[in-house]
């Protein structure tokens, strides 16, 4: 069984704490369960405001940070212990593209160096030319003519372009997993379409699942199958992205699909006046209570994840006389 | 103050013939780099009422920002103001002399810039802030004044009094950005530049942003220029929908002619890329890429992107045209119809 797992992460949790005498705490992820499987590639959201634990999600996948707890096994390895070679392999077969397109550069190279770089590091290429190849055929992957592009620094491209580059660098190196933080959220309108189109193309024809992290839930309903959407390092409601968009259950979730700005004249923002987030979490019970409409009695209780359909699950008390879910058991609900 | 759910409020009712309190006329910015001129406004001329709102949009490069802070007469080196008015009521700021125009901004004209929420002082308290704007303006007020009108323009934008005395990094991003609105309203100013007010929030911040906007315009009465790629936001926000492309106005529409029958073919691309709940899947980007402003193309600066181009295009600029409707395009397909 999990020979055939891509990527498994088991209740994972991560705590920062600071202060040494008065030490504070706060939970960026908890409890957070997810399968992958290898030969099913998908594509996942993971949605949320800031402060949702997205980022932090990105950041453990990409072992940049450890869990506090939980573990992350990538094809069968737990990733806190792999060794020197399996490393390389992970590093090479999970891959990220983060939201500024502008910041990832080096502005003193040409963008070619973050093209060679990977390249010679990872012995890709037997041959200056078949790397040049590989470079070639990565650029017009995404949709970009390579002779526009080599040889020029990054302030001479626009930032789709260099975005796109650094999806053609993801390409480069035939990952498996590839981890998109917020990568269309800083481009064009127009641009945006382009990118997200080479996102998943990549998923169908070049077998790569992605993890798609976003706020943005118009982009997520377009590219992804499925959703888990997080408030304050929780899952609030997960499922198939068309039931969720479409008739969202969690108040959090009906909040966000709320305000999203629809450029549509005869799909308004909701009526409903909106509670800021500086309202505060609630330490106790469930984490969106005190910004609810809905909010209950039975809501300083944690509320567990309730079943609602094949494809939905939502962790509200509104929702209680449904069978419960088992967080682990997540996966069940997300088709791939 | 009184909530009013957005879909009552509009669109607002030009009911009397008013004087527009903006009038931009032709109004021209260069930037003299290495590599030669650059025209980063080409002619641009339009005009809003009191209390309506304008969305300016366009691709990133095509002039939106360079038009806020022209207004604001707040080029600078190596660009150039090359001509133009900018009226705000009978007052032609770009005619002012600096001490004019220091006194114009924020009282006249009052822009929230790019990324404002980190323009805050990060070592000075919020209400310190505020005083020492309109103590620049109104040095002869009390103190007490000033502070009370400090204090009731945070009320305006829904913060706790508390924030009056809290600094910067105490405030979330949006709390941070409503600060910088309440520091655009505290002189009542006529004409409100917001550039992308939101861009770095997400989406319930968001709204709750705009929103604020919406109230305080309706409070003092302002015309609002929202400067934004998002046509998602305009749609739900603005009246009027003005187009950019390259430094030029290629479009001036209602909100609701520019949604349901755009006529310059980029704005009909823009449109036909928003994405939808009814196409998934369904990626449509405009192809090409914006032009550089170093060289701009022959004719009509759209012409190599355009799917309707025609031999006139590749040659000759169209000239921007009034239509019937009160409509402004700039395109060789509506000559005959102008």
């Amino acid at each position: 069984m999990s020979l055939a797992n891509l990527l498994e992460l088991r209740n994972i949790s991560k705590v920062y704490t600071r202060g040494l005498i008065n030490a504070s705490s706060t939970t960026a992820l908890e409890g957070f369960s997810l399968t992958l499987k290898e030969e099913e590639p998908t594509i996942l959201t993971v949605a949320g405001e800031s402060g949702s634990g997205k980022t932090t999600l990105a950041m453990l996948l990409l072992g940049f940070i450890t869990p506090t707890s939980g573990q992350i096994i990538y094809r069968g390895k737990d990733i806190t212990t792999l060794s020197g070679d399996e490393k390389m392999t992970f590093r090479r077969e999970v891959q990220a593209v983060f939201q500024d397109p502008f910041a990832v550069f080096n502005p003193f190279y040409k963008v070619d160096h973050l093209l060679t770089v990977p390249i010679n590091r990872f012995k890709l290429a037997r041959s200056r030319a078949e790397a040049r190849d590989k470079i070639e055929e990565a650029l017009t992957a995404v949709g970009l003519r390579p002779e526009d592009i080599q040889g020029r620094f990054p302030h001479q491209l626009s930032g789709g372009q260099r975005q796109r580059i650094n999806v053609a660098r993801a390409l480069l190196l035939k990952p498996r997993l590839l981890i998109a933080d917020e990568p269309v959220s800083m481009v064009d309108a127009s641009l945006r379409a382009n990118i997200l189109e080479t996102l998943s193309k990549l998923q169908r024809d070049h077998g790569v699942s992605i993890i798609y992290i976003t706020h943005d839930l118009t982009t997520a309903f377009h590219i992804s199958k499925s959703i888990v959407v997080l408030y304050r390092g929780a899952v609030m409601e997960a499922g198939d992205v068309d039931t969720v968009i479409k008739s969202p259950q969690h108040p959090y979730t009906r909040l966000l699909i709320d305000s999203i700005p629809w450029p549509n004249l005869d799909q308004r923002w909701g009526e409903r006046p909106i509670k800021a987030r500086e309202t505060g979490a609630s330490s106790v019970g469930c984490r969106f209570h005190s910004r609810c409409p809905s909010a209950m009695e039975i809501c300083e209780q944690r509320p567990p994840l309730f079943r609602l359909s094949e494809r939905q699950a939502a962790s509200c008390h509104l929702y209680r006389d449904n069978d419960k879910l088992d967080g682990e058991r997540l996966t069940e609900v997300l088709p791939a | 103050m009184t909530e009013l759910p957005l879909a009552e409020r509009r669109p607002s009712a030009p009911s009397v013939v008013r004087t527009p309190v903006l009038r931009v006329k032709s109004l021209q910015v260069s930037y003299y780099t290495d590599a030669g001129r650059a025209t980063a406004l080409d002619d641009v001329s339009f005009s809003l009422n009191a209390g309506e709102k304008l969305g300016m949009v366009g691709e990133s490069g095509s002039g939106k920002s360079t038009m806020a802070l022209a207004m604001m007469r707040m080029i600078k080196p190596p660009g150039r103001i090359e001509g133009g008015q900018v009226f705000v009521g009978d007052v032609d700021l770009i005619g002012l002399d600096a001490e004019g125009m220091r006194n114009a901004r924020l009282s006249r004209i009052a822009y929230i810039p790019q990324g404002a929420m980190n323009s805050l002082n990060p070592v000075m308290r919020v209400g310190a802030q505020m005083m020492d704007a309109v103590k620049a303006h109104l040095p002869n007020d009390s103190r007490s004044a000033v502070e009370e009108r400090c204090r009731r323009s945070l009320a305006s934008v829904d913060l706790a009094a508390g924030v009056f005395r809290m600094f910067p990094h105490e405030l979330s991003g949006g709390m941070k950005q409503r600060v910088c609105i309440a520091i655009g309203i505290l002189l009542n100013p006529q004409v409100i530049i917001a550039d992308e007010p939101t861009s770095a929030l997400d989406v319930v911040t968001q709204r709750q942003v705009m929103e604020t906007i919406d109230n305080v315009q309706r409070q003092v009465g302002a015309a609002v220029i929202l400067i934004g790629h998002d046509m998602g936001l305009m749609a739900q926000f603005v009246d009027k929908v003005a187009v950019m492309y390259a430094g030029r106005l290629v479009e001036v529409s209602t909100v609701r002619e520019m949604f349901t029958d755009p006529k310059h073919p980029y704005a009909k691309a823009l449109i036909s890329s928003l994405p939808n709940l009814n196409n998934k899947g369904v990626f449509q980007g405009i192809p090409g890429l914006a032009p550089s402003l170093l060289r701009i193309p022959s004719g009509c600066a759209f012409h190599p992107r355009c799917a309707s181009v025609m031999d006139i295009c590749r040659s000759r600029r169209p000239a921007v045209v009034a239509q019937d409707s009160g409509r402004v395009v700039a395109c060789h397909l509506f000559d005959a119809r102008g």
